[in-house]
């Protein structure tokens, strides 16, 4: 069975993006546009590995790392943040969270296969 | 990544990119109000990080490099490190602007002139390096040894797990896994730490390993693999043979070892947090991004339904009411069915006019600093959704009309002070449906319309005759004509050789219309009237000999049956009919476009007397008003060419052509003293109906 992944990005070209490179590495890929409706779709869909940019309205995505690592069922989630450089604070944040590994933003599409190879079984 | 998706994603950027532009101005405006929501400084700096971050991944670097330097501004800014006043915001307005300018650079692919962003960009670094801000440098961990590089090599990696390894979900499984495919290894458990199953923590990480790996990568590669485990973990690696250096301790954990209870207390966030409280808000809508050119063949096709449904209504009613009952029944339904589809299909191209409306506060806030007067915007309606080509077009009479109340209309602070105005003048912009079509108001409350001055004006410029005496109203309408400038000595700001005659060609050529209403020294109101679509017309179907013609229904002012006697020829100016005292020349429609058998006395046929801002009231002679009827409009240029005086073509129930006539430019191609022109025009004319038919 395909593995699924999951993108949550406030922004339209960040998530086509990732969903564009993952679904070439053979997954099937979710999309969410903030925190709170990546929450919503998780209450019914099983993922193997989540991928949340930071900074979004509505729902952060440290937000979103705290209340899926308060979910037992999330718990051994791999979750990979997209930070930028300047985002050195909240990426510590997100670490502190449970974020089990980032990536900097821009990124090429090898290194996104390979990072999520990397935290994802 | 293939071209063709990657230029995709690149389109989807730019749309989004303006989408949030759009936002980002309107968070300023807000700002300029006085809006001190942490939030909205909050949303602009979104916008601009998400630009940037977008930007990045295609290689825009010029523009990366600038939303870099305004989002550093900005972050000092959220963080309350830079305090917000005027100047500031002048500087992230102008930031946008620039940001703006350097992604349509991208967009179109011509570079905008070289440092034309490096006066801002000068100004965005000093603001931000008031404070001294020093970034923090992450803290990078040292590998113990260089490798030798280039040359297969066997490396010993010790790896010593925290006991809250587990707990960002990461997985000492997979990072050997990575290990592998940088060559072979040998892994050896190391159970030292496991402790007794009595005191075991499931979710903990206790085993240790060593492991041994020949590989002819870097030290730097196989350190990356371990890149988000680093500071969970007592991590060695060493060249074998190399004893691994005893000096690199463990840094000490920030906090001591977290038990997965704890941890479950800190993820629950409190609920008077703003995170929380953000988190209530409502999902935003669910949106599908598609191609316009994909609504546009969908407009086209339902366009096409409808004509075929009047097709089917027709032969239906030529057969006997009791032949086929349901048939008529059926087809009722799908009339209305079609009715609703269509409505539906239309809603998909209508956006909110909120898009151009918002650009419009800060067209205000500068003008008026740079006039030297007070003004503020109020905005209403800008929900009201219209047709997104009308919307497009919007944008330049709606500045203009802006520009025109702010430099014509608003009176300097000290005169309007002096009048018991308060010192600011206020400009209402306002949208709203009214029977089918959108009416936006710009309305201001400035020393509104002299009268005196504008028909004096007219009169010399020979606007109107001496002797006239024009009402009120058509005084106030004066000023829409062509050439007319009321402003003494033109400013740079509204006379740019643009006159409200354009404002009112530019609204004309969507189907709509402009009026002003004026009260002097108590301001102006401007109404524009525009269709909700331009892919849909209102129009009064006309015979004229064995053609069918469609006058648009707004242009319609009345119809009517002259008597003979009504009808006089004025020489140089052809006919003209006598409709209460007043002279309306007559244009016959047959002699213009050439078609034979038709009614040549206007006294036997129909008068539809149309009007047209600008050009006043003509009378098209017809045989016959046929009724009224909305049709698709097909445009005529895109399928033949341009033809002075039609506005387009559609098809009728009875499958034949109709053309749909442009009256502003049937008045002027039928206007005195062109009549040669004229005769070459009609029979381009005649190939017109005979190609299309």
């Amino acid at each position: 069975m395909a593995k699924r992944a999951m993108t949550v990005d406030d922004s339209k070209t960040m998530r086509d993006m990732v969903a564009f490179t993952l679904r070439g590495a053979g997954f099937e890929v979710a999309q969410a546009e903030d925190g709170k409706q990546a929450l919503t779709l998780l209450a019914s869909t099983q993922v193997d590995v989540l991928i949340t940019d930071l900074n979004m309205p509505v729902m952060d995505g440290v937000t979103l790392i705290r209340a899926l690592r308060a979910d037992p069922k999330w718990r051994a989630l791999p979750i990979l943040m997209l930070t930028t450089e300047s985002d050195a604070n909240k990426k510590a944040e997100g670490r502190s969270a449970g974020a089990t590994g980032w990536l900097v933003k821009p990124f090429n599409p090898e290194k996104l296969i390979e990072v999520v190879n990397r935290v994802c079984g | 990544m293939s071209g063709n998706v990657f230029d995709h994603l690149k389109s989807t950027y730019f749309q989004e990119c303006s989408e949030l532009l759009d936002q980002v101005y309107t968070h300023l405006t807000a700002l300029d109000d006085g809006d001190s929501d942490p939030d909205t400084v909050h949303g602009i700096f979104r916008g601009i990080h998400s630009i940037k971050g977008g930007g990045g991944a295609f290689g825009f670097d010029r523009m990366v490099a600038f939303a870099h330097v305004f989002e550093t501004l900005l972050d000092l800014l959220r963080d309350g490190k830079v305090v917000l006043n005027k100047d500031l915001l002048g500087l992230l307005l102008r930031a946008t602007d620039a940001l703006s300018d350097l992604i349509a650079a991208e967009r179109t692919g011509v570079p905008a002139a070289a440092g034309f962003e490096t006066a801002v960009r000068a100004e965005l670094d000093e603001a931000a390096s008031l404070p001294s801000a020093p970034t923090p440098s992450a803290p990078v961990r040292s590998v113990a040894a260089q490798p030798a590089s280039g040359q297969p090599g066997l490396y010993r990696i010790q790896l010593q797990p925290h006991e809250t390894l587990f707990k960002n979900a990461s997985e000492p499984l997979l990072l050997m896994r990575e290990l592998r495919r940088l060559g072979p290894i040998t892994v050896v458990a190391d159970l030292a730490r496991l402790p007794g199953l009595d005191a075991l923590d499931p979710e903990s990480a206790y085993i240790g390993w060593t492991i041994e790996l020949t590989t002819d990568a870097s030290a730097a590669r196989i350190e990356e693999i371990f890149e988000f485990v680093n500071d969970q973990c007592d991590l060695t690696i060493t060249p074998a043979g190399v004893s691994a250096v005893p000096e690199l301790e463990p840094e000490p954990e920030e906090a001591a070892p977290t038990p997965v209870a704890s941890a479950v207390a800190v993820a629950t966030t409190k609920p008077d947090s703003p995170d929380a409280r953000r988190a209530e808000q409502p999902a935003a809508a669910q949106t599908v991004r598609v191609d316009v050119e994909k609504v546009d063949r969908l407009v086209n096709l339902v366009g096409e339904l409808v004509i075929n449904q009047a097709m089917l209504v027709q032969l239906g009613a030529t057969l006997p009411s009791d032949m086929c009952p349901g048939l008529i029944t059926g087809l009722e339904t799908l009339s209305q069915h079609l009715r609703e589809l269509q409505e539906g299909v239309m809603a998909i191209r209508t956006q909110p006019v909120k898009s151009v409306f918002s650009r419009m506060p800060r067209l205000v806030r500068e003008l008026s600093s740079q006039l030297g007067k007070e003004a503020k915007l109020f905005i209403s309606g800008e929900g009201t959704e219209i047709d997104k080509t009308v919307i497009e077009q919007l944008a330049d009479p709606l500045t203009h009309l802006l520009r025109n109340a702010i430099d014509h209309g608003i009176e300097q602070p000290s005169d309007r002070v002096a009048q018991g105005k308060p010192a600011q003048g206020r400009i209402h912009l306002a949208a709203e449906h009214r029977s089918g079509r959108i009416v936006i108001e710009v309305s201001d409350d400035g020393r509104g319309i002299d009268r005196a001055r504008v028909l004096a004006r007219a009169r010399t410029r020979g606007l109107v005759e001496p002797d006239a005496q024009p009402s009120e109203e058509e005084i106030d309408n004066l000023i829409f004509l062509p050439g007319f400038s009321t402003a003494e000595t033109v400013s740079n700001i509204s006379g740019r050789g643009v006159g409200m005659d354009v404002v009112r060609r530019n609204i004309q050529a969507l189907g709509g219309r402009v009026t002003v209403q004026a009260r002097q020294g108590a301001g102006s109101r401007f109404l524009l009237s525009l269709p909700l679509t331009l892919a849909i017309l209102d129009g009064m179907i006309v015979a004229v000999g064995r053609e069918s013609y469609i006058v648009p229904l707004t242009n319609i002012v009345e119809s009517l049956r002259p008597r003979r006697q009504d009808i006089n020829a004025v020489v140089g100016s052809g006919d003209v009919v006598a409709i209460r005292g007043e002279y309306v020349p007559l244009l016959y429609l047959a002699k213009h476009f050439g078609v034979p058998d038709a009614v040549t006395d206007a006294s036997h046929g129909i008068v539809v007397v149309v009007e047209n801002e600008g050009t006043g009231q003509v009378g098209l002679v017809v045989d016959e008003l046929l009724g009224q009827q909305q049709v698709v409009v097909k445009s005529l240029e895109a399928n033949y060419g341009e033809v002075e005086g039609i506005g387009g073509a559609t098809i009728l129930g009875n499958g034949r052509v109709a053309l749909i006539l442009d009256i502003a430019g049937l008045r002027s191609a039928s206007a005195p003293g062109r009549a040669s022109r004229g005769e070459t025009r009609r029979n381009s004319n005649g190939h017109a109906v005979a190609a299309l038919q």
